[in-house]
């Protein structure tokens, strides 16, 4: 069998499984940061370019809760998300809030600058050679999988990207919760006049939404090197992740998360040099052929 | 004397005239350093403030006694070729009358040649790429700390002396990375070593490279190469630590590595490693009290081999700019390097350092391995000397180069 598969695809069957496992693992982070702009921009129309940095955050925010208040991973896994949440309620109330009359591009063009300026401020603070952060020791170790070695680390984080973008999917698709977050999305005044507080429910909403990327950064905090530009690398190609989920669509986002790490990690053995592209590539045709994504309605 | 409006107005006249005259003089007897540098991306802690703040120190040790005031101004060229060649032009147009640092090997390469075409002093510090003293050396300039031949020679000659015969690299896929890995692969063969393979990663814009290390894990060499800097590097060596390449045997050779890269990867990941630089701060004495005063200026980033070279070369510039006068230093950028040439550099740093006529600054290179945790007994308190190669062995020998200002 082992051998067949090394005829089809030309690369060692270890070789082959190692890499998808490893897009797996990418797209638990695409999944996670897709999600999050996803359930911002569904109810928002706000397409949140702050989100990156946000990112980077929550892996700074965990830093500093070890180094200077001696809380480790599993604090930082429930405050950071909070503290960073907060960081976004008040950003959402003091200035997204007043541009949901204008267009789409002011949004952008405002959380863009947002983004910026953070991740300046946190340039000056602490440099850009990034910053030693741990795995904790519960998950350190790996596995012997026979075909590769697999750090205990990465299969966590795979397990618990899975469970939030369930969770998320659940709460939106089957509560009571969900259900008017997705009325308000279809017409708010509507919602609004049955006695819902809106404004209140959007600012939350945000607030939720960049609470799971600064989820996403605690994750990838001991995985790569918490450095200010962390969050910039990945977010473009987790931009090209919602545009083919289908703007807004919340399965859309988790599966072509997961979907595009594999493809993205299969590239990598094939022609490596394109891998950082591939999805790009994706992405145009997509848009090509059904413009409103995979999983997105017209 | 009575004040009339005539003589107001004569003295308002002779007042503006009188100005720029003045104006001019304090510019003529100014001596204006450039430092242009990455002080916002990926390079930022590996020159950026703390090269600004060691030329600085330079200029303070220098004092005011010369006879002319030096300025120091920096600039961020962003890693951008244009941006570092436009601000470059405006800088030397302005007079400015060295131009000192310039990171990122393309970025370095692009300032080489409007110091040539303006023919204005131009020492490179940060750049890696040897073609600053080889095809395309040129008069007005100097490579002062370290290049891409000295590292491959130290960290990867080390590496084969060790046993690590045969070799995979991971490569940033750009001009640095590529002539980094041409280097090494040199060097690794003419040692009897053999190349298994290579991986060329897109830059930037990679963050996960374990795809790539189990590529080179899967060709079973003995030592991974990484032909990257930065970001880069300390992913891959937090990386293969994570997936149990480095227990299971096989050693990484971080081509390019600063004190700075150690400081953000942590000794539990970093122990071990091989990498080279031309200064460790806690060499000696001076080194550890010149090192004192730079931290004042930036307490979180401790200076590495550019920074020093920044220091040592400004340094250098002012005393040839005392020794031959101010006008004659304006007046041509051929001239001064010359006599920068003429005659060893010497500092506190590095000591005694000739400069080789193609823009070669010669100075030994260390061959360092990073402490485990238990061995480090301060912060930043990171290596050990494993091995020193002299000064006139750890370059690339002059006839090699091919730079025009040496053929015949």
């Amino acid at each position: 069998m082992l051998e067949l598969i090394e005829t089809i695809t030309g690369v060692p069957a270890p070789l082959l499984f190692g890499q998808v496992l490893l897009g797996l693992i990418n797209g638990a982070f695409y999944a996670m940061l897709s999600l999050g702009l996803a359930v911002i921009f569904g109810l928002l129309n706000i397409i949140n370019f702050t989100h990156g940095a946000q990112f980077m955050m929550g892996a700074f925010v965990a830093w500093m809760l070890l180094a200077w208040a001696g809380l480790g991973y599993w604090w930082a896994l429930i405050l950071a998300p909070l503290i960073v949440g907060f960081t976004g309620v008040v950003i959402e109330r003091l200035m997204i809030s007043r541009l949901y009359k204008l267009d789409h591009l002011y949004g952008l063009l405002l959380t863009f600058g947002i983004g910026l300026i953070i991740e300046g401020v946190f340039r000056n603070q602490f440099g850009s050679s990034g910053l030693p952060y741990r795995i904790p020791p519960e998950l350190s170790g790996a596995w012997d999988l026979g075909f590769m070695f697999m750090p205990v680390y990465r299969g966590w984080v795979v397990i618990s990207s899975l469970v939030v973008c369930l969770a998320t999917w659940l709460v939106i698709e089957k509560t009571r919760l969900g259900a008017y977050l997705r009325a308000a999305t279809e017409n708010a005044a509507l919602v609004q006049a049955f006695g819902v507080n809106v404004p209140r429910m959007i600012t939350l909403t945000y607030g939720a939404g960049v609470a799971l990327a600064a989820l996403g950064g605690v994750l990838a905090a001991p995985i790569y090197s918490v450095n200010p530009q962390m969050g910039t690398n990945l977010i473009i190609v987790v931009f090209a992740v919602v545009v083919i989920g289908g703007m807004g669509s919340i399965l859309g986002s988790i599966i072509t998360g997961f979907g595009l790490g594999i493809v993205e990690g299969l590239t990598k053995v094939y022609w490596p040099e394109a891998s950082a592209t591939v999805i790009f590539v994706i992405m145009a045709i997509v848009l090509l052929t059904r413009p409103a994504g995979l999983f997105g309605r017209a | 004397m009575e004040l009339t409006r005539r003589s107001v107005l004569a003295g308002a006249a002779a007042a503006t005239a009188i100005a720029p005259l003045s104006r001019a003089r304090a510019q003529a007897n100014t001596i204006k350093i450039g430092v242009l540098t990455d002080m916002s991306g990926t390079y930022r802690d590996n020159t950026g403030p703390t090269s600004v703040a060691a030329t600085r120190e330079a200029v303070a040790e220098f004092g005011t006694s010369h006879g002319f005031t030096v300025e120091v101004l920096d600039a961020d060229h962003q890693n951008k070729p244009d941006v570092g060649s436009n601000i470059a032009r405006q800088w030397y147009d302005q007079g400015v009358d060295l131009i000192l640092d310039v990171p990122t090997s393309s970025v370095g390469l692009a300032v080489n040649q409007i110091a040539k075409e303006k023919n204005k002093a131009y020492i490179n510090v940060g750049s890696a790429t040897a073609d600053l003293t080889g095809a395309q050396c040129a008069a007005t300039t100097i490579h002062w700390a370290y290049d891409t031949y000295m590292l491959a020679k130290s960290t990867g000659g080390a590496m084969v002396r060790a046993g690590g015969d045969s070799w995979y690299f991971i490569t940033a896929d750009y001009a640095f990375g590529h002539a980094l890995e041409r280097d090494t692969m040199a060097f690794v063969r003419a040692a009897g070593g053999r190349i298994l393979g290579n991986v060329r990663t897109p830059f930037p814009g990679t963050s996960d490279f374990s795809s790539f290390l189990l590529q080179a894990q899967a060709a079973r060499p003995k030592v991974i190469g990484l032909a990257n800097a930065g970001g880069d590097t300390a992913n891959c060596v937090k990386q293969a630590a994570e997936f149990g390449i480095t227990r299971g045997g096989i050693k990484l050779a971080a081509l390019l590595l600063f004190i700075n890269d150690i400081n953000g990867i942590g000794l539990q990941t970093a122990k071990g490693l091989i990498c080279t630089e031309t200064f460790y701060w806690t060499m000696n004495d001076k080194t550890r009290a010149w090192t004192q005063r730079v931290v004042r200026r930036t307490p979180t980033n401790y200076p590495n081999m550019i920074h020093a070279g920044c220091y040592s070369g400004a340094l250098h510039f002012l005393k040839t700019v005392a020794d031959m006068g101010v006008p004659a230093a304006k007046a041509s950028g051929v001239d001064l390097v010359n006599r920068m040439k003429a005659r060893p550099s010497e500092d506190d740093l590095f000591g005694r350092c000739e400069i080789r006529a193609d823009g070669r600054r010669l100075l030994p290179s260390y061959l360092l391995e990073v402490k485990s945790p238990e061995e480090s007994t301060g912060p930043w308190d990171y290596y050990k000397v494993a091995q020193t190669t002299p000064a006139n062995e750890a370059f690339r020998p002059l006839a090699e180069g091919n730079c025009p200002l040496v053929r015949g």
